[in-house]
């Protein structure tokens, strides 16, 4: 009996001898481009290339249970490691499941390249069984998409993709692909020149313009550094050039949610996130700055607040990748384009040429300790070993543990209360550990992006810190991490509500929470255990820790779902319309938020 | 506020040939909320596989300058330019005017076509087919006036536009 021929990595690797099928070029073209994982689930449209994934070894399959989660984890497996994601998914459902994971990425700027089957060319527009206008569907939600309709075009667009994905600004890109033309045969290297793509992004900055930024910076009283999440796009040597310039500025640094560990967030210089549910320091800071320095951030409403009260007083500088992203939301005074650690790096080395004294901040840091000094992310958790868990101090005492272990730790998380709370209570002190949904907001991200995750950094630590609506989104992803033994930890801040929700109807809505309760959950424990998990719970401050610590020990999956006080709200807090200085520090100011005006209601 | 002056202002775009291209193009406008007054398109250079795009929109400039950044963006777009953004442009349409009338209607609007300069493509007993060239503002005025005498049917092309002077797109 002939044994199927496996091909070793030598043979693989080595030039075809005979002409390859347009499956076997993807999966060439895929290893050849240094992918190393694909997160996939398979279908009729797909089969050839499953099948050509099955005959090699060089790129390894997770198995998801649900496309969404596919996408979800190659954005973590992206995020942690500043690679692109691959997702390969069938045609049809397959496709329109990946539609809300593509969007994810594009907000959050995660490059990624999303495989899909399609029907054969043939069958293109006869409604065929499984047959979706994918390209169509994912125009708007990627930032290029192909449907290869030749099969002397396939390897060039993969390489493209890939290109496209990683280069400037990332992003998704979808390339999907005819079943015709993954069976039939597919040149590797096709004859002629593809033509160059019209624009490669800047990347160094223009000198005068980086002139005119330190300039300004050299004089400031009252600066500002506003980070965002394209300092860790950049890739680290942009977090080390980040915390050299505040460094040797002494200027004070913000950041946002997407930005969180680009520098690290209990450095003294650092004044926590800003934003709708930022710090009170951080928000006073940013209204009350007289040069605010914008550093691969793009002034999303949750940062900005009431953008006619944003920052009123501040020469403002803007250094981003993207053109499309300067003057969108807020006028600034000198914009940078280019690849903000190069930014960041020119700004440094003109900040040393510049023979000015470096500004006296002393005032300005006496009047951020002052702000500081108010604790706005302090919160009163009963101390007695029978009283109910405030959800904050389930997350302190997660991040504190998990200090003391001395572990490399990634946390995912899902969206809503528990997102914010994370946001403040866990630290961060290197970049690529904070994998949060930020400009989609997509509830059950985090539990698939832990997947990738841990996929992506198989011996570190990973926990998703969910909330238990958001994560039974996903919870399908249990069979996951079942399947491939990950470690995972999701930790359930269990208040039996969508938590955010519920306070947005308690603060806005006359407390009518209005389908907001999470009626009958399942019983965590059990369903850990059901998907060859480890359950574990914690009802009150006493087992707490004992809890955390046993699923720290845990080397297999974990469960602990942690039962928190139901009525907590998020704070500190900028009202919708409001401006950043008229946040709401507790539930004492909360009647302040029934003032919020009808232009206000009307935002989210 | 000077920059809340809604303005008009043409842009062309460069663009690679490929499907789907336009529907980015029109995609972005929809999702962005973006108005198209007007929106013409063809291939100009089939060799080099690029179609010209003449879009006709308004928006405060800010909106103005986000809608180049963000045609930009789009990767099949080559280059993107305000045609009217260093001074005027050249910006014409074309219109075919099919009027339906006979006696002295027909006649008064054969007169106003000639005053026009458009150019009779068909005519029949009871019907004149009217080609008109010119401004937008040309074409209305041409429109309107046909309106009572008989105006039947009407297509107009867009608006194709250069910036003047040696500057190209």
């Amino acid at each position: 009996m002939d044994a199927t021929p496996q091909m070793t990595d030598a043979a693989y690797d080595a030039k075809p001898t005979r002409t390859l099928n347009g499956a076997e070029v993807v999966m060439r073209v895929l290893s050849e481009l240094g992918c190393e994982v694909v997160f996939g689930y398979p279908g009729g449209a797909v089969l050839p290339i499953y099948d050509a994934l099955f005959q090699q070894s060089a790129v390894r399959h997770i198995l998801v249970r649900h496309e969404q989660a596919a996408v979800h984890a190659a954005e973590a497996y992206a995020r942690s490691t500043g690679k692109v994601g691959v997702v390969l998914v069938t045609s049809g459902p397959g496709a329109t499941n990946a539609v809300t994971g593509l969007l994810d990425a594009l907000m959050d700027s995660i490059p990624l390249v999303c495989l899909s089957g399609q029907v054969p060319t043939h069958l293109i527009g006869n409604d065929a069984f499984q047959e979706a206008d994918t390209t169509g569907i994912t125009r708007p939600v990627t930032k290029h998409n192909y449907l290869v309709k030749r099969a002397e075009d396939l390897a060039p667009v993969l390489r493209e993709a890939f290109e496209i994905a990683r280069s400037g600004r990332p992003g998704p890109v979808l390339v999907d692909l005819p079943k015709d033309i993954t069976v039939g045969p597919a040149p590797l290297n096709p004859e002629g020149k593809r033509r160059e793509r019209a624009h490669p992004p800047r990347l160094d900055p223009e000198r005068e313009a980086i002139r005119a930024a330190v300039r300004a910076m050299k004089a400031a009283r009252r600066p500002l550094l506003y980070t965002g999440g394209g300092v860790i796009n950049s890739g680290p040597q942009a977090s080390t050039a980040l915390r050299q310039l505040a460094d040797m500025t002494g200027f004070p640094v913000t950041s946002t949610l997407m930005g969180l560990g680009a520098y690290p967030t209990t450095d003294r210089q650092f004044l926590g996130m800003l934003g709708m549910h930022g710090s009170y320091e951080a928000n006073l800071a940013t209204h009350g700055c007289d040069v605010l320095v914008a550093l691969g951030a793009r002034f999303d409403d949750r940062v900005t607040g009431r953008t006619n009260a944003f920052s009123p007083h501040s020469f403002k500088i803007h250094a981003d990748i993207d053109p499309a992203q300067i003057n969108k939301i807020i006028h600034v005074d000198v914009p940078v384009l280019g690849d903000v650690g190069r930014t960041i790096e020119a700004m440094i080395a003109e900040w040393r040429d510049i023979p000015d004294e470096a500004p006296n901040l002393d005032a300005w840091w006496r009047q951020i300790e002052a702000w500081r000094a108010i604790d706005s992310f302090g919160f009163r958790q009963d101390t007695a070993p029978s009283a109910i868990i405030r959800p904050q101090h389930a997350v302190r005492r997660l991040y504190e543990i998990v200090r003391e272990s001395g572990r490399d730790a990634f946390v995912s998380t899902e969206v809503g209360q528990h997102q914010m709370w994370a946001a403040q209570h866990f630290q961060f002190d290197k970049p690529n550990r904070w994998l949060t949904s930020g400009g989609l907001g997509t509830m059950g991200y985090g539990l698939p992006a832990a997947v990738g995750a841990q996929v992506a950094n198989p011996d570190a630590l990973v926990i998703d810190i969910a909330g238990e609506a958001s994560t039974l989104m996903n919870i399908q992803e249990l069979g996951t991490i079942a399947q491939y033994r990950l470690p995972v930890k999701l930790f359930i801040l269990n208040n039996r509500y969508m938590g955010m929700v519920r306070q947005w109807q308690e603060l806005l809505h006359g407390s009518r929470y209005s389908q907001s309760y999470s009626e009958a959950l399942p019983d965590f424990v059990r369903l850990a255990e059901a998907f060859q998990g480890k359950g574990l719970r914690a009802t009150h401050v006493g087992e707490l820790d004992a809890v955390i610590r046993e699923m720290l020990a845990h080397d297999g999956p974990v469960v602990a779902d942690i039962c928190v006080a139901q009525d907590e709200n998020c704070y500190p807090m900028i009202p919708s319309g409001a401006a950043h200085n008229e946040m709401l520090l507790g539930p004492e100011q909360q009647a302040q938020a029934a003032s919020v005006t009808q232009a206000g209601m009307a935002l989210v | 506020m000077a920059n809340m002056v809604e303005k008009r202002a043409v842009i062309g775009v460069l663009i690679e040939d490929e499907s789907g291209a336009l529907a980015r193009v029109v995609g972005l406008f929809s999702g962005r909320g973006y108005n198209i007054e007007s929106l013409t398109v063809a291939s100009i250079d089939p060799e080099a596989r690029l179609s010209r795009i003449t879009i006709v929109t308004t928006g405060t400039a800010d909106v103005i300058e986000q809608i180049k950044a963000q045609l930009a963006r789009l990767v099949p777009v080559h280059r993107v330019r305000d045609l009217g953004a260093d001074g005027p442009c050249v910006a014409r349409e074309l219109a075919m005017v099919k009027v339906v009338s006979t006696g002295e209607t027909r006649t008064e609007g054969l007169r106003i076509a000639d005053a026009f300069r458009a150019r009779v493509v068909d005519t029949t007993s009871g019907s004149f087919v009217f080609e008109l060239t010119g401004t937008a503002d040309k074409v209305d005025a041409f429109v309107d006036l046909m309106r009572p005498l008989g105006l039947a049917e009407l297509s107009r092309t867009g608006v194709a536009a250069m910036a003047r002077g040696p500057g190209v797109l």
